[in-house]
């Protein structure tokens, strides 16, 4: 499963994490980011201790996609050693993520 | 989900293939109020949720990533899912359709800054503010006052001069306090670096131009297939929805497709659900003769 970030803990677990860092933002009410669950959830299982994948629901912890300018669901968003480098907007399919983590995670 | 489960139901073998969870379209959709046997209405996820569990009784196999190419051949058809190729005797294509863009420079780019598709998704990160909507038709009209609870000001922009949506949306839109229509007019440009500013709007008998500032533009213009896998020798009207005769039944020999990609005028759940039944009776009979 996909770890939960929230605005308390996202400096420590995402911006100083050593690990790349893929948060997806979504919130229950949010068809697309229903969607998206499952996807997540077999990506954190399949980039365990290479990227950490994790969720941030926006309804609880409106601080930091406010921080980040997201004004849409589902965000995915990559950060790398505590900077964005890559953003998608819109529910996508998995190889499309795993392309992304490829070459901008590990790449 | 329908198909799979009438499949299943014949005792045929099913791969299950689903880009994202099961559902589509019907996930995007706040409140269902005409799928029979839900007389208050149901939540879109949960019909979704209620039909992948009524699937889940019957063992199959799953694949949850996009189709990227599809060959077909008659009793060996081939689908490719993600890095992997599946062969079945008989397909049946239930890829449905998708929002459709504006067509305008910087649409993509402004995506997610203030461009949106789905007012249930976004709506949230515009209380307060000015927003617009384009579209004429039932998603356009239902949408905006969904949104027209949130916002403070919304701007319905139609190229036409009267609405094709239906009559109970249109009274509703029209005497909402705060929605204001602008008849007759397109978005020519988007507006916005970081985030939209807003739209220059076009009156289509005048052609003249203006700047109105926004802080969110949602788009509802229809729906486009989503095909983009198919293979070439299958028959597609001219917008690329797959025609199929009464039994669901393709150009191609044991293709099949049902729901919103087909070439069809009502695209409800209702409808999907009938087809999904009808081409997997068709499937399930073309499985039969090929086999005997």
């Amino acid at each position: 499963m996909a770890v939960q970030i929230t605005d308390a803990n996202f400096e420590a677990n995402v911006l100083k994490s050593s690990l790349p860092v893929l948060i997806d933002f979504w919130a229950p009410w949010c068809g697309p980011c229903r969607a998206m669950g499952p996807v997540i959830d077999e990506l954190a299982a399949e980039y365990d201790g290479k990227v950490l994948i994790a969720k941030m629901n926006v309804d609880e912890n409106p601080a930091t996609p406010s921080k980040y300018g997201i004004r849409a669901i589902p965000t995915l968003i990559l950060f790398k050693g505590g900077e964005v480098v890559e953003q998608i907007t819109g529910a996508v399919s998995k190889s499309s993520i795993k392309d992304m983590i490829a070459q901008k995670a590990l790449g | 989900m329908t198909a799979a489960l009438y499949l299943l139901r014949s005792g045929v073998s099913v791969a299950f293939v689903e880009k994202l969870s099961p559902g589509g379209q019907v996930l995007m959709t706040a409140e269902i109020e005409n799928y029979p046997g839900f007389p208050k209405g149901i939540q879109g996820w949960e019909l979704a949720d209620l039909f992948a569990a009524h699937l889940e009784r019957y063992p199959h196999d799953k694949y949850n990533d996009a189709v990227t190419a599809f060959e077909p051949a008659p009793g060996a058809n081939r689908v490719r899912v993600g890095d992997e190729w599946i062969t079945g005797k008989a397909v049946v294509v239930c890829s449905g359709a998708r929002y459709k863009k504006l067509g305008l420079p910087d649409e993509d780019r402004l995506i997610g800054k203030g461009i949106s598709y789905c007012a249930l998704c976004d709506g949230n990160f515009f209380r307060g503010q000015k927003v617009g909507v384009v579209g004429g038709g039932n998603s356009a009209l239902e949408e905006s006052l969904y949104l027209a609870k949130l916002v403070a000001n919304l701007r319905l922009i139609h190229r036409r001069d009267e609405f094709r949506g239906c009559k109970c949306y249109q009274e509703k839109v029209q005497s909402a306090p705060n929605i204001d229509i602008e008849y007759s007019s397109v978005v020519r440009k988007l507006h916005g670096d970081n985030a939209l500013t807003g739209v220059t709007l076009a009156d289509v008998k005048t052609g003249e131009e203006r700047f109105l500032p926004l802080d969110g533009l949602f788009i509802f213009i229809g729906f486009e297939p989503v095909g983009d896998f198919l293979p070439d020798g299958i028959d597609k009207d001219p917008q690329g929805f797959v025609i199929t005769d009464t039994e669901m039944r393709t150009s191609l020999p044991g293709v099949f497709a049902a729901g919103d990609i087909r070439s069809k005028s009502c695209r409800q759940v209702t409808t999907a659900v009938g087809d999904g039944a009808t081409a997997a009776t068709a499937a399930f009979t073309y499985l039969e003769q090929l086999d005997a």
